[in-house]
């Protein structure tokens, strides 16, 4: 079978696996974003029950592997009564694990803002809220936007893991062609060149597109 | 903080008093005593001007007075009512962030580093806390922001991002955005140590039609000695957290006392 013919047997198959992991990527993208800023937040709240749940939160998901995680919250959840479907099992485990990593990346970019900038809005008389939403949240994103670039490609990688609890997406459909042609080269060769298109042409130009845009709010464009 | 409070007035009456005082004000970090039992007022209207070496408090004077610091002594009065304390049952205690944040907004600041908002054009910037902190309509805050940037002379910079102003332009604009606030106080602190020798006078000029076409009250650390001089209604010569000689600019420039602030001023002149 020569490569051209693999592609137009198999490619259709590919092609629905790929949408799959894109749909994956960006739930969990969505869900890590919303996840870390929200953990880093609560990890600079003066409170130390709020800044205990969000690094217990962090050291967990950081510090044990996503696949456990996955098998964890695909086949231990439903013990406790909460049975959730492979694919929301895949983007929600995905997302929480990344969204982790991302907490110490929104914490360090907030905590990267001058202290001046601080102490200008309160001088200003701005509350809390509107100091963090307004003036340090702003700067923090130009600043972490290219660690989140890097996040994302991570993610997506990540995104494999989610085959082994039988959601259809590129790798796994990648590995059932390979179990039934034994194809082994064309079947996983194409699903690397696949995931590395998405990565360096969806993933990286948009990361860079949201990096110009915010340099333009800073006048740096 | 096991201070008697009863005697500290709870509030300051009278026609004679000064916009602000500070009674007795105490301020360290850990062992370090930064300012002892310090006393110092300024009436309404009135330009005070803080010198001293490096080291000395001037700094930490004006931020406890923006609210930036908390003081471990004493009591900060403004325009009469406690900034630093609040009435309980008759009794000063500390402020709690309500009482600080009605305070404040009778206080604005210049920085030595201007931290303007860097995402902001120079208008944003003084239309900021207007809009979102005083609830002026976004046409109301832009008027203001805009006769106050026509007032530092920047009306043909008011669409570009600090990025793209000189420090001086930048100093000038925050000057704006914080008069856009309508303080009764302005500090300012060191705000042409970080300029170019040739950008200072943009700023100073500022200050000066500050002084003679408006009735702020002001509280200014500077080192520049010639513009203390010549602007200033009375200057404080700081040593050691402690007031070691204030007077008029003729007077402690003229003919000053101690012998420290001789040695201050022989200093400085030397290093001109
Ligand atoms: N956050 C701080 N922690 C510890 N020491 C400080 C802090 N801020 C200021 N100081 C100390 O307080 C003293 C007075 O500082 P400052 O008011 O900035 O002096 P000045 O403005 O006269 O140069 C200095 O010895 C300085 O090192
Ligand atoms: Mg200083």
């Amino acid at each position: 079978m020569s490569y051209i013919e693999f592609l137009t047997t198999y490619g259709p198959r590919l092609m629905t696996g790929t949408l799959i992991t894109i749909a994956l990527t960006v739930l969990a993208g969505l869900l890590a974003v919303a996840i870390a800023f929200a953990a880093a937040l609560m990890k600079l709240s003066p409170s130390m029950v709020v800044r205990g749940i969000a690094t217990t939160y962090i050291e967990i998901f950081r510090g044990t592997s996503l696949l456990v995680q996955l098998y964890w919250i695909f086949f231990v959840l439903p013990l406790f009564g909460i049975t959730l479907e492979k694919f929301t099992a895949g983007y929600i485990t995905v997302g929480m694990n990344l969204g982790a990593y991302g907490a110490e990346l929104v914490r360090g970019a907030i905590k990267s803002v001058p202290r001046g900038q601080w102490e200008a809005a309160l001088a200003l008389n701005m509350s809390p809220a509107k100091r963090m939403i307004r003036i340090i949240l702003p700067q923090a994103i130009v600043v972490m936007l290219p660690p989140w670039g890097n996040l994302f490609i991570e993610l997506l990688k990540g995104t494999a893991l989610v085959s082994l609890i039988a959601v259809a997406d590129l790798m796994f459909q990648a590995k059932q062609i390979n179990g039934s042609t034994f194809l082994s080269a064309q079947s996983f060769g194409t699903a690397l060149i696949i995931y590395y298109i998405v990565a360096r042409f969806g993933i990286t130009p948009s990361m860079r597109w949201l990096e110009r845009r915010s340099l333009r709010m800073l006048g740096r464009g | 903080m096991n201070e008697d409070m009863s005697k500290y007035p709870l509030r300051l009456e009278g026609s004679d008093k000064p916009m602000v005082r500070f009674m007795n004000v105490t301020k360290s970090y850990g062992d370090l005593v930064v300012l002892d039992s310090l006393d110092l007022d300024v009436a309404e209207g009135e330009m005070v001007t803080v010198i001293g070496p490096s080291g000395s408090g001037k700094t930490t004077v004006l931020r406890m007075l923006m609210t930036l610091e908390t003081i471990n002594g004493g009591v900060i009065y403004v325009d009469g009512e406690p900034l630093t304390h609040m009435e309980k049952n008759g009794v000063l205690v500390p402020a709690d962030a309500k009482h600080m944040r009605r305070m404040r907004a009778n206080i604005g600041m210049c920085f030595q580093h201007f931290n303007l908002f860097p995402h902001m054009t120079a208008i944003e910037n003084c239309m900021e806390a207007p809009v979102h902190v005083l609830g002026l309509t976004r046409k109301e805050a832009r008027e203001r922001g805009l006769e106050l940037l026509a007032l530092v002379g920047l009306e043909e910079k008011v669409d570009e991002h600090p990025a793209r102003l000189s420090g001086g332009q930048q100093q000038r604009v925050a000057i704006a955005r914080a008069l856009a606030m309508r303080p009764k106080v302005l500090l300012f602190d060191e705000v042409t140590s970080a300029l170019d020798p040739e950008v200072i006078g943009e700023v100073t000029n500022v200050i000066r039609k500050l002084v003679s076409e408006h009735n702020l009250t002001m509280l200014m650390v500077t080192h520049q000695m010639g513009f203390a001089r010549e602007i200033s209604d009375r200057i404080c010569l700081f040593y050691r957290g402690q007031i070691e000689e204030q007077g008029t600019p003729d007077e402690l420039f003229g003919n000053p006392q101690r012998e420290r602030t001789q040695q201050f001023l022989r200093a400085v002149t030397e290093a001109m």
